[in-house]
Order: structure tokens, then sequence, then C-alpha cells
């Protein structure tokens, strides 16, 4: 079980990290909700909790919820450009459908 | 697909909840619009990579409006349809820009309500629809970048706009289709971007020396809220003059002794503006011209020869500084930080000065010329409700005193300076006259005890009040100011509750040294104004006196007085009437007390009579003690 970040996303994540001046690394999750099942979640981190699972990548330190990763597993998160917006991308291999705006998904 | 930010812990929002903000710092000379995204306030790009937007906007006859760049690069052929700095115009009347500002290119025309509006080929232009083009723009580059609409926006302003020029500022908005969470403050704005707001309390000096204008504020940090101690400055002083400055020295140096043309000049005050940059790196720059007849080649500018050219414009920039904190009234050691704001604050010169005047580190960290945008970001994002509820909210004040004009042109102060906002206040007022049946409101701004020395912001009236003795009648005048800074006056006579109100959209606005004047003006003339007061308050009451001893003797002297009583009650109230214009209150004083002492023995004999006629055919039982 895995979840990956692309270079790009990881300098992206640490540079952010390094600005907010604490946190413990990026939170990544799911949540049901959205117009097509499940939505993502990423967030700083503060704390570690038990049930968390971490992976480090590129020097990134990712958190995961076990029960989130059951949908994330293989993921890899990428940052992309898309004309003047940027932005964070899951490509996430468990996906089933997604809704048009891609915030949220099902399996 | 969309593209996704990282949250703040918890704060992670479900798809389509999404809530964008902006800062957005709607300059005179450019604006700029920042956001926060992954727990960072950046400034964002158009198209082609510029942050900074030329305020400008020009108006073509076929309706086509251009913003920006675009505008501004048609600025010399058509000056007369292309608008620069309207910041300095918004909120303004045509008699006032006449008055103070006579370097616009653009003409006039008077309006109903005062306010200026510019003639151009596609019809009169109001101020406000020129900063509501800029905002469009910035609009429509921050929703292409962040994929969304904005769910609303903080726009600053400067800290002396008052609610005329506010409330101007937030029509742009509304026509630019934006929902204001608020207006702040610039230098609030740039204390925020370097996270003052989170220091311990003290004083905090705001530097901000831009393209056209100079400002200092001194602001105190107070329990999480900024107040406004003071500001100074001078409207007609920035980068662009020093740029002038070093236009003339090229032009001494090369010795020309013809008249320049309008585009040669163009030509060099473009080279001065270079010259003027690459200094702030660099110790010498090399200016390479070429002038038609009259030079080709390179001059070197080293940084001390420029020095030396601006120091003296650079210098004029300290004695505001030196004036706000004398009005702030606290100590240079009081200071806790000082904040650079503008693009003129990257040359060492205006850094070395400020440093030498402050005597203490500067903060230069942020770009200067976006630190106001990304302080109005961080903003914005915390009234969006992006973060945890822990951040506190950041208020503003109030600038000026609000009140009501009372009997003697008095004015009765119902929201005092640095007041922090949004703030309610009430007062009851009554009536001054037997059977009066209505009451003109009449709302002041000012520092000062008389109406006739404050700013007059508006009228209105109270109808159908209940006719009742004069006094009787209680009236709640109610005093709202929105977050924004902007007033609402209510008035409702408590026991027939009749009601009417106003919204203060003053017609025209104040000059910035108008304010400063104002304050100033208020602490000097402290003294003379309350005796002014007690004067003119003694006046109202010898007024009310005669009023009701003429109607009482009108009405039963004959039963209660014989001859030589009515002489001496006569000579008591005139002998007041002939003192009441006596510019000693003690006097007036005297002679109320005289005539209050001299008819009491009438005035007792009228109540029993009066009580004797109310009981008169009443039972004891009757009567409701």
């Amino acid at each position: 079980m895995a979840i990956t970040l692309t270079p790009t996303a990881a300098n992206r994540v640490a540079e952010f990290l390094k600005n907010r001046g604490k946190g413990e690394g990026l939170r990544l999750g799911v949540k049901p909700s959205g117009c097509s099942g499940m939505a993502y979640v990423i967030e700083f981190a503060d704390t570690i909790e038990d049930t968390d699972v971490t992976f480090v990548d590129h020097g990134v330190t990712v958190i995961v919820d076990n029960k989130s990763l059951i949908y994330l597993d293989g993921t890899e998160l990428d940052f992309t450009k898309e004309g003047l917006n940027e932005g964070f991308k899951f490509n996430n291999p468990n996906v089933d459908a997604e809704c048009g705006c891609g915030e949220s998904f099902t399996v | 697909m969309a593209l996704l930010q990282i949250s703040e812990p918890g704060q992670s929002t479900t798809p389509h909840q999404r809530r964008f903000a902006a800062g957005i710092d709607l300059g005179t000379t450019n604006s700029l619009v920042a956001t926060v995204r992954n727990g960072k306030a950046e400034t964002l790009a158009d198209e082609s990579k510029k942050e900074l937007l030329p305020s400008v906007v020009r108006y073509l006859s076929n309706g086509e409006i251009q913003t920006g760049e675009k505008a501004l690069s048609h600025s010399i052929e058509d000056p007369k349809n292309t608008i620069i700095s309207s910041k300095r115009i918004i909120g303004r009347s045509t008699k006032e820009l006449i008055q103070t500002d006579k370097n616009h290119t653009n003409e006039f025309s008077h309006t109903e309500t005062g306010t200026a509006k510019i003639l151009t080929v596609a019809g009169e232009i109001s101020p406000i629809e020129v900063a509501s083009e800029i905002l469009k723009n910035l609009k429509n580059r921050a929703e292409k970048t962040l994929g969304d609409e904005l769910s609303g926006v903080v726009i600053t302003v400067p800290a002396y706009f008052d609610d005329a020029q506010r409330q101007a500022t937030k029509d742009a908005a509304t026509l630019a289709n934006l929902k204001v969470f608020r207006l702040l403050n610039e230098p609030t704005a740039a204390a925020i971007a370097y996270g003052l707001d989170a220091e311990s309390e003290g004083a905090i000096v705001v530097y901000d020396f831009g393209g056209g204008t100079f400002d200092v504020s001194i602001l105190q940090l107070n329990k999480g809220v900024f107040e406004v101690l003071a500001t100074a400055g001078d409207t007609q002083l920035g980068g662009d003059d020093l740029d002038l400055l070093i236009a003339n020295w090229i032009t001494k140096k090369l010795d020309i002794q013809f008249e320049l043309d309008k585009s040669t000049l163009r030509y060099i005050y473009n080279k001065a503006k270079y010259a003027k940059e690459k200094l702030t790196q660099e110790n010498k720059v090399a200016i390479d011209l070429d002038i038609d007849q009259a030079f080709k080649g390179t001059i070197i500018l080293t940084r001390n020869k420029f020095n030396e050219i601006v120091e003296p414009l650079v210098k004029k920039t300290i004695s505001p500084c030196r004036q706000a904190i004398r009005d702030a009234n606290i100590n240079k050691t009081e200071i806790k930080n000082v904040v650079m704001v503008g693009g003129s604050t990257r040359i060492p010169l205006v850094r070395q000065l400020v440093t030498d005047f402050f005597e203490q580190q500067i903060h230069v960290d942020i770009d200067p010329d976006k630190v106001v945008a990304l302080g109005a970001a961080i903003q914005a994002d915390i009234l969006a409700g992006n973060k945890p509820d822990s951040d506190m909210l950041l208020l503003d004040v109030n600038p000026l005193s609000l009140g009501i004009e009372t009997m003697g042109g008095l004015v009765e102060k119902i929201i005092s300076r640095n007041t922090t906002l949004p703030v309610a206040r009430a007062q009851e007022f009554t009536t001054f006259k037997e059977g009066q049946t209505a009451l003109a409101i009449h709302v002041v701004q000012g520092e000062r005890e008389l109406v006739d020395d404050c700013r007059s912001l508006a009228r209105f009236e109270l109808h159908g009040i209940p006719p009742m003795v004069a006094g009787a009648a209680k009236i709640r005048v109610t005093f709202q100011i929105d977050a924004d800074g902007l007033l609402n006056v209510s008035a409702r006579e408590t026991i027939s509750g009749v009601e009417s109100q106003i919204t203060v959209k003053p017609s025209y606005g104040l000059e910035s040294d108008e304010i400063e004047n104002m304050l100033r003006s208020s602490i000097k003339h402290a003294a003379e104004d309350l005796g002014m007061r007690k004067l003119r308050e003694q006046q109202v009451a010898a007024k009310r006196e005669l009023e009701a001893i003429e109607a009482a003797l009108l009405e039963d002297a004959d039963t209660h007085l014989n001859a030589e009583e009515r002489t001496k009650i006569d000579a008591a109230v005139d002998q007041l009437r002939a003192c009441m214009e006596d510019s000693d209150s003690a006097i007036i004083k005297k002679a109320i007390k005289n005539v209050e002492q001299v008819a009491s023995f009438y005035v007792e004999r009228r109540m029993n009579k009066n009580i004797q006629q109310a009981l008169t055919g009443h039972n004891v039982n009757d009567i409701n003690i």
C-alpha cells in the first residue's frame, strides 16, 4: 500500500509547509459527500493519530487515516497548471467515475 | 478536473462549497489582487505574468472600454478619454477637484449630487464606474486563476478616506458584481501582511511612499484591534516626482538649448525611471540616450549623485512623520514596528532616512508594491470562513466623531473618534418647544464643539411627534456604523412610535489634510470651544426661560400678580433679555437665576392653582397616586 507524490507536488507541499511554519506533514483523505459519492481531503496536518498511516516520499510526510487509504491506495498526487489556475490533482487508480468537476468520485 | 488547494486542518470544504476570497488593493497608480492558497497569501498575475494593473481606464466612442496597460498606452494621444488616478476623484465634487487638483487632464461636469463626472466620448462617466472597470478586470483575473467565483473581497482604502469616498468605493464593487466583505484601511492591511496583528501591543508606523502620494499612519494595536492614531502625508508627492528630478538632471547634463517636444520628454522621463529603479540595486547606472539632433550616447548616473538629487524631496517625507507622531501623542520610543509600503521605499536612501529618523530596523521583507494586497487577502480569507475561529477578526475604527446638532448650534457627539466598528449607539433627545411636532436632525462629523466648525453630513426630519409640553417627548436617535464605516442614523419617538431614518451617503468628501486640520484645530481650540459651548448652553437656557415665563405671563399674569410684582418680574426678564447676546456665560447664568428667583412666588401660585383645578370636583378615591 502506498501513496506517492510527483516531484513538483512534493516541492510545492514542502514549500507551503515551510511557509506555514508548523505542521507534521500533508494529510490526504476522503470523506463522503459531493455530487459523486466521495470527496478528497487535502489539509495541513498538525497531529498524527493512532489510526493514521504515514508515507514519506521526496522528503514529504503524507498522512492518511487507514479508512481513507482503501480509497486512495496507489494514488499519485500531482501539482499542475491549467491556464492561470494551478493546484493539486489526485491521480487515483481506484476511481470508477468522477463528477465533472473532479472534486468528488465513486469507486 | 478541479485543481485542489491545501486547507487548514479540519477546514476542508465539501465540493462546490469552497469559498474563494480575494484582497484588492485599489491604488491610485496601480491595482493588485491577491488571495490565500495553500496557506500562503500571494498576488495573482494576468496572462502576460504581470501582477500590477495600471489603474487606468479608457472609454472609446464605439462603447469599448479598455483597462490597464492597454488604456495607459493611449494616455498621451487620447488624454480626454483616458482616466488615470481616478482614486483622487472618487467621492469628491467638481468644485473640490478644481480647487485642489489642477493637474487633471480630464474634463468634469457638475451633477445634482455634487460629485464629479468625467466627460468622455462615451458620455458622462462617474469615477465609481471607472473604479468598477478596474475591479471587474481584477475579479476576472482572480476567478480565472482560482477556477471559481469569488465569494467576496476585501478592498483597501486610505485611512483618511471619509464616508463618501468609502461608500463610492463600495458602490464601485457592487457595480462590478463583487460582494465586499469589508473595506480595510491600507496601513492596517500592511500591518496584517507582516503579521503584526499577532504582536504584543505597541505603536506601528506605516510609511507609504507610492508613485503619486505619500502617507504615513500610526496604528496602535489594542486588544487585537488596530486603531489609526494619526495620519499625515502629502497627496502630491510620489516616486513620479523623483523621476521628474532625474529627467531634469538629464536634460541639464545634455545641455539642450531648444524646447523638447512631449514625446521626447516622455522618453527622457522613462529613462529616468529606469535609472532610478536600477540604482536601488546597483551603485551606478549607464543611461543610453538617442535624441534627434541633440545627443546620442551614454551618460552615467551614480547612486551618490542620485541621492544628492532626490534627497531634498525624500526629506520632505520626514516632517509628516514627525507631525504624525505629534498628532498621535506618542513618544518615538513607543514605536515598536515601522512598515514600509509603496515602490519608492525600495530606494536605499529612503530606507536609510526612515531608519535614521525612527531609530530602528524597518520592515522591508515583503514586496512593498504587494504588501497591502497581501494583507487584504489574509483578511478576506478569514472573513470567508477558511480559517479556524481562533483567528481573531480585526476591526477598524471610526476616524472622526459623529454627532447631531442640538439647540444653539452645539454638537452632541454620539459616536466618538476611534470607536471600533461596527458600532451602534443611541441617545435620547427631547423637544424644545411646547407642542412641537417635528424635529430636524442634522448629522455632523468632526471634533469641534460647534456645528459651524464641523462637517455637515446629512439632514432629515422626524414628523408626527404628538404635541406635548417641551421636554416631554422622548426621541431616541440611533447611530449605526457597519463594518465598512458607513453610517445609518435613525430617530424614533418612543411614545408614538413614529420613525425616520437616513443612510449617510454624503455628496462630497473631505481632503486628507482637511481631516488632519479638523483634528488639529479641535486640539488647538479645545479651551475656546469649551467656553463657546458654555455660552451657547446658557443662551439656550435663557431663551427657554424667557419663552416659558412670557407664555405664562400672557396667560394669567392678571390673576396672580399685582402691579408691583409684575414690574419686578418684567425688570428681571428685561435684564435677562438684554444680556442674552453677551459673550460671558456667567452673566447670562446669573440673569437666568435672577429671573427664576424673582418669579419663584409666581410659579408657585400658578402651580397651586393648577393642582387645585385638577383636584376640584374629584373624589379623593379617584386620584391615583
